[in-house]
C-alpha cells in the first residue's frame, strides 16, 4: 500500500518534470543558482564566522567581543 | 571600538546585506500577489466550470511559476550573511531569531514544494477542488513563510519574550506566543502581506493594460483586471488601516524612527503633520501618535536629551544617561564572567543584579557619539512620503479602475491603459520605501537598544565583504535579467 502511494507519487512528479516545455528553462536556473550559492558561495566565501570553535569557546569569544568593543 | 572594528566594514556589510534584501524584495511581494489573485480565478473556474477562468488562472500561474523559480531561495543568502558578516549579532540572538526561522524553512519546504507540484503538474490528475486547494495552499504556504521572517523582523523592532543569559551570551526565549504574537509582529504582517497583494494586482492590472495596448487577448484582460482591482482596492484600504497602527505602535515603541519619519527636531503637543514642504495639516502627528489631537510627540532633540513623559508614564532618560546604563551594564557583564571563573558567587550573583537592573540599555554602552542613534532624516522623510503617497494613489487608481470597470468603459480609455502599465514599478517603489522606512529607520540598532550595528559585525576587512557585494550584485542581476526576459516572452506569448 504505502510502497503503491510512493510510486503513485514518484510517477506523478516523473510525468509532470517530463511534460514541462517551458519550465525546463525555469528548472535549470533553479538548479544553477542553488549550485552556486550553496557550493560556491557558501562553501567559498560564506564560512560561519563562530565555525571551528566549541559551545564554550563561542560563548568565551562573542562575551570578549561585546565586552572590548565597549572600550 | 573603532580601533578594533573598520567602519567601512559595517557600511559594507549593511549595504550588502540591503543589496540582497531588496533584490529577495522583488520577487516575494509578487508571489505572494499573484497567489490570491490566481487563487480567485481558479475558485471562479471550480465555482462556475467555465473553461474560460481555467485559461485565464493558467495564464497568470505560468507568470507566477516563473517569478517563483527565479526567486526561490534567494532569501537563503540574507542567512549566509548571519553566520559570516553579523557572528556577534547570530549568537547574541539565540534560538529567537533561530526558531522562526527554522519554522519559516520547514514550512516553505514542504507546503511549497508539495504544493506547487500539485497545482503546476496535476491539472489533468487531480480532482478540481484537490487542484483549488493546492493553489490556495501554496499561496497559504508561501504567506506563512512571510509571517515566521516577519516575526524575526519584529523581535528585533521590539525585543519581547527572552531573557539575556550572561553565561551563555544568549537572548533565551521564555515565551514563545509573545515572540510569535507580539503585537508589532501581527501588525507587520499584515501590512506587509497586504501590500505585497497590492503588488500583485498592479502587475496583473498592468500586463492585462498592456494586453489591451495590444488589441490582444481582449476578454481575458478585462476579467483579470476586473479581479486584479478588486483584490488592489482591499489591499490597499487595508494597508493604509494597519500602516496607521503600526504609525501607532513605532511611536510607543521607537519614538526615533517616528521623529525622522517627520523630521521632527523640536516636538510637543499639538504636533502637525507635514505633507510636503509648508503644508501641514494641524494637530494630526499627535492624533496618528498618541491618539489625542493634544497628544506630546518627542522630536529627534527631546529623545536626545529625554526628560518628558514616555506614554508608560515615566520620564524618559537622556541618550547619555543611558549610554552611561549601557556602559554599567556591559561592565557588570565583564565583572560577572570574572567572578564565574574565579568561582565567587556571591560577587557573580552582585554583577548579575547590575546586568538585569541596566539591560535594557545594554546596546548604549556601545555608542560613541549621540548623533549615530538619529537615523538619515532625509531618506527617512522622503521614503515615508513616498510610500504613504504611493499608498494613497493606489486606492485612487484601483477604485478608478473598479468605476470604469462597472461602467464598460475600461476598454477604450488608451491613457488608463499606459497609466495602468506604469503602476507597476510604483507598486515596488512604495513596497521598497516601505522597507527603507523599517529599516533605516532603526539605525543604528540590530536588536533595538540592546544591540547596534558596530557591536553585532564580525571582525573581518572590509575587502571580503566588498567582494562577495560585488558577486551578490552581478549575481542578481543576472537573475532579474532572466527573470524579465522570461516573464516578457512569456506575456508576448499569451495564454494557452
Amino acid at each position: 500500500m504505502i510502497k503503491e502511494k510512493f510510486i503513485s507519487v514518484y510517477r506523478f512528479y516523473r510525468d509532470g518534470f517530463k511534460e514541462m516545455t517551458w519550465g525546463r528553462t525555469l528548472w535549470a536556473i533553479i538548479l544553477i543558482k542553488l549550485f552556486v550559492m550553496f557550493f560556491i558561495l557558501k562553501l567559498f566565501f560564506f564560512p560561519s564566522f563562530l565555525k571551528g570553535k566549541s559551545t564554550e569557546e563561542k560563548q568565551d569569544y562573542v562575551g570578549t567581543e561585546l565586552i572590548n568593543r565597549m572600550k | 571600538m573603532l580601533e578594533t572594528i573598520d567602519t567601512s566594514m559595517i557600511d559594507w556589510a549593511r549595504a550588502q546585506f540591503a543589496l540582497t534584501a531588496i533584490y529577495h524584495w522583488l520577487f516575494v511581494p509578487l508571489t505572494l500577489g499573484l497567489a490570491v489573485v490566481m487563487g480567485i480565478m481558479e475558485t471562479l473556474y471550480v465555482t462556475t466550470g467555465n473553461e474560460f477562468w481555467k485559461r485565464t488562472a493558467k495564464f497568470w500561474m505560468k507568470l507566477f511559476g516563473i517569478n517563483f523559480a527565479i526567486g526561490v531561495a534567494t532569501g537563503l543568502i540574507l542567512e549566509f550573511q548571519f553566520g559570516t558578516n553579523w557572528s556577534n549579532y547570530s549568537w547574541f540572538v539565540g534560538d529567537i531569531f533561530g526558531a522562526p526561522l527554522a519554522i519559516e524553512g520547514i514550512l516553505a519546504f514542504f507546503m511549497e514544494a508539495t504544493f506547487v507540484a500539485v497545482m503546476f503538474f496535476g491539472w489533468n490528475k487531480v480532482s478540481k477542488k484537490f487542484h483549488l486547494a493546492s493553489t490556495w495552499l501554496t499561496g497559504l504556504g508561501a504567506t506563512i513563510s512571510a509571517w515566521w521572517i516577519l516575526v524575526a523582523n519584529s523581535w528585533m523592532q521590539y525585543p519581547v519574550g527572552m531573557e539575556f543569559n550572561p553565561e551563555t551570551m544568549r537572548n533565551e526565549m521564555v515565551d514563545f506566543m509573545a515572540v510569535a504574537f507580539s503585537p508589532v509582529a501581527v501588525m507587520k504582517f499584515l501590512h506587509t502581506v497586504l501590500s505585497s497583494w497590492i503588488v500583485g494586482a498592479a502587475f496583473v492590472v498592468g500586463v492585462s493594460a498592456w494586453y489591451l495596448l495590444r488589441k490582444r487577448e481582449k476578454e481575458l484582460a478585462l476579467a483579470s483586471i476586473r479581479v486584479a482591482a478588486c483584490v488592489g482596492l482591499f489591499a490597499a484600504l487595508v494597508t493604509a488601516a494597519t500602516g496607521d497602527k503600526s504609525a501607532y505602535q513605532v511611536a510607543q515603541v521607537q519614538p526615533m524612527k517616528l521623529a525622522v519619519m517627520e523630521g521632527l527636531y523640536d516636538g510637543g503637543t499639538n504636533q502637525p503633520l507635514t505633507v510636503v514642504g509648508p503644508i501641514k495639516i494641524p494637530q494630526m502627528l499627535s492624533f496618528l501618535a498618541t491618539r489625542e489631537a493634544s497628544g506630546y510627540v518627542p522630536g529627534i532633540n527631546n529623545i536626545l536629551n529625554g526628560g518628558y513623559e514616555q506614554p508608560d508614564g515615566s520620564v524618559a532618560l537622556s541618550a547619555e544617561e543611558k549610554i552611561v546604563r549601557g556602559k554599567k551594564a556591559i561592565s557588570a557583564l565583564a565583572d560577572f564572567r570574572s567572578a564565574k571563573q574565579s568561582g565567587d558567587e556571591a560577587a557573580a550573583a552582585e554583577a548579575l543584579q547590575t546586568i538585569e537592573e541596566n539591560m535594557p540599555y545594554f546596546g548604549y554602552g556601545y555608542i560613541k557619539d549621540t548623533a549615530t542613534l538619529v537615523p538619515h532624516v532625509g531618506t527617512m522623510f522622503w521614503a515615508f512620503r513616498v510610500m504613504v503617497g504611493l499608498g494613497m494613489y493606489f486606492i485612487a487608481f484601483f477604485a478608478l479602475i473598479l468605476f470604469l470597470s462597472y461602467k464598460k468603459r475600461l476598454g477604450e480609455i488608451n491613457w488608463l491603459h499606459y497609466v495602468a502599465l506604469w503602476t507597476i514599478p510604483l507598486a515596488y517603489i512604495a513596497s521598497h520605501a516601505g522597507w527603507i522606512v523599517a529599516e533605516v529607520g532603526r539605525q543604528p540598532w540590530t536588536i533595538q537598544d540592546m544591540l547596534p550595528v558596530n557591536a553585532a559585525v564580525s571582525k573581518l576587512e572590509a575587502g571580503s565583504v566588498q567582494t562577495t557585494f560585488f558577486i551578490f550584485l552581478v549575481m542578481f542581476t543576472l537573475l532579474l535579467i532572466a527573470e524579465i526576459g522570461i516573464m516578457v516572452k512569456a506575456i508576448k506569448k499569451g495564454a494557452e
